[in-house]
């Protein structure tokens, strides 16, 4: 589908590429959905059965008192309750390189859902790059602000990183979407994508 | 908000025991007026020691209903959008049939020989009310402590019937630790010389028992940190804690309004209940539920722990249903559902507008 620029939705672009890809009326599972902004965005204007799983207790409460049905707990094991293909898709926004082992995450994902949408900051950014080469220390970009010892990311992974691993497990990407803030990026994507978002079957 | 509590008489009602009760009496009282299209019907299931008055001001004694802060103009279950329906249980003492009842046969109370009931026998009864209310379909059955229990037995007895479940700080079956304190208070109750195999009536209550009972309840109602702030180790004279002096008056006021028999038989109902029967899982039980379900838990309740709020959430996942469940922090214990209102407030307040607006 060709797109020639990209908006933003509660301001961040990422959720606007999501809120495209998914079909109404569909069965939804938000994975880390945070206040459940997204979730309850999508059941009002596309009317999907909407579901979170969140972590972090004032955030459940919001989402709840906005009449989404958010799980409070750990995604992993949130995942392992659920019966195979109970969704038509489960999303993963900014979360996997926050994962402690997002391989059998995105398994999960692929076995829960019929499709997975997966969004992740781009590790091979070039401001990550350059930051590593000129200082010779951990990166700390706009997109990675954070210092070594208090960074909520411990996997970090770049757009070929994904593709290849993609294509070990055998995954089908149906559609690849690349954003810097919130324009979509067409060429050098590892290079320049600060945001990927990646459309995921088995 | 002035309410009364209303009867109603039905000819029979058959138990899980076999027997057959009849005739059979529910205590009641509503709130807020019911839509024509008898879509915003809620009841309400209250705990152990609870009756069919949660809110306003009764007319008569001006006492305050239990869950008053919850239900009214405004509040979580706001009356000006729902019609709110709750009723005392099966084998209470507060209006609706129980062993301190008159049995028709013998013109004297039951006693002991009032029929064993259980929690499915207490939700029949319950769902003989919302019929004799000519309501199809209730848009959420709502309860804490035991009344989350009956509010996943409506959710298992009656899938049509319920749009929606709020289970708050409950289980699916108790644990030996909550069968165990249930029959330290049993056991004060019946050692207790006045109880008198349970045919007190007209005599002397047996209320040292009953208020002992209590007392032990009452410790498991709080937490450690709650203790510590409302009592800590402070004299209430040169004879007594504080802590000691609370819980002799809690223990003496509840014999003036609670029957000892009713004690006994509501609490082996709790004990003996199972959601997922002998052989089932819970998830096997709750194969047909079609309703949605907010469970509530509290990080302080050691009565009724998160993990077993936890156990029927990931039972109901397992079935992909549709449930949302949160884990408030309050330092209350079990008695935060009655306590920690505002965030409570919050959950079922957005809770029962989504499912108004998508189920009704």
């Amino acid at each position: 589908m060709a797109q020639s620029f990209v908006r933003t939705l509660l301001g961040r672009s990422d959720y606007a590429i999501i809120s495209e890809i998914v079909e109404p009326n569909t069965r939804i599972l938000d994975l880390g959905c945070g206040e459940g902004e997204l979730l309850a965005w999508l059941a009002e204007n596309k009317h999907v059965d909407a579901r979170g799983v969140e972590i972090v207790g004032h955030k459940v409460q919001q989402a709840i008192a906005r009449g989404v049905s958010v799980y409070h707990g750990d995604i992993e094991e949130a995942l392992g309750d659920l019966p195979d293909q109970a969704f038509d898709y489960v999303i993963l926004s900014q979360t996997l390189q926050e994962s402690q082992a997002p391989l059998k995450i995105l398994r999960e994902m692929l076995r829960v859902g019929r499709r997975a949408i997966v969004a992740f900051p781009n590790f091979g950014h070039w401001t990550v790059r350059l930051s590593h080469l000129f200082t010779g220390r951990a990166p700390k970009t706009k997109l990675f602000p954070h210092d070594w010892y208090d960074s909520p990311n411990i996997h970090f992974l770049t757009v070929h990183d994904f593709e290849s691993l993609a294509a070990r497990e055998r995954w089908q990407i149906e559609r690849r979407i690349y954003l810097s803030g919130a324009r979509q990026v067409r060429l050098f994507a590892n290079l320049l994508s600060e945001v990927a978002v990646f459309l995921v079957s088995k | 908000m002035v309410t009364e509590t209303q009867i109603a008489r039905f000819d029979s009602i058959p138990l899980d025991c076999g027997a057959v009760l009849a005739p059979v009496d529910i205590a009641y009282e509503t709130y807020g007026e019911l839509n024509a299209p008898k879509t915003n019907a809620i009841l309400i299931l209250h705990a152990f020691s609870g009756d069919a008055h949660a809110a306003g001001t009764d007319r008569e004694t001006g006492a305050t209903g239990w869950w008053d802060n919850m239900i009214g103009p405004g509040k979580g279950f706001d009356t000006d959008r729902y019609f709110v329906i709750s009723s005392n249980i099966l084998s209470g003492c507060r209006g609706t049939s129980g062993p301190s009842s008159i049995n028709p046969e013998t013109g004297c109370p039951y006693a002991m020989n009032f029929p064993p009931v259980t929690i499915p026998d207490m939700v029949r009864l319950q769902k003989m009310l919302i019929d004799h209310l000519g309501i199809k379909r209730l848009l959420a059955v709502a309860g804490g402590s035991m009344g989350a229990m009956q509010a996943l037995q409506w959710a298992v007895a009656y899938p049509d019937r319920v749009a929606a479940a709020i289970p708050i700080a409950g289980t699916a079956r108790h644990s030996a630790q909550q069968i165990a304190f249930n029959e330290v208070g049993r056991q004060a109750i019946m050692a207790d010389l006045d109880w008198n195999e349970g045919n007190y009536y007209g005599k002397h209550p047996p209320a040292r028992g009953l208020a002992v009972a209590r007392m032990v309840g009452h410790i498991t109602y709080m937490s450690d940190e709650s203790m510590r702030e409302k009592f800590g180790r402070r004299l209430r004279d040169q004879n007594q804690f504080e802590v000691e002096s609370y819980l002799r008056y809690r223990g003496t006021q509840f014999v003036d309004r609670f029957d000892a028999n009713s004690y006994l038989y509501i609490t082996k109902a709790m004990d003996y209940f199972d959601l997922a029967g002998e052989s089932r899982s819970l998830g096997a039980a709750f194969a047909g539920v079609k309703s949605r379900f907010l469970v509530i838990s509290f990080t302080s309740d050691w009565l009724y722990p998160s993990y077993q709020s936890i156990e029927v959430v990931r039972a109901l996942r397992g079935r992909n249903c549709d449930v949302a469940y949160c884990e408030l922090p309050s330092t209350y214990g079990h008695d935060a559902f009655l306590v920690t209102i505002d965030e409570q407030t919050e959950l079922v307040r957005g809770f029962l507008a989504s499912t108004l607006r998508e189920r009704a």
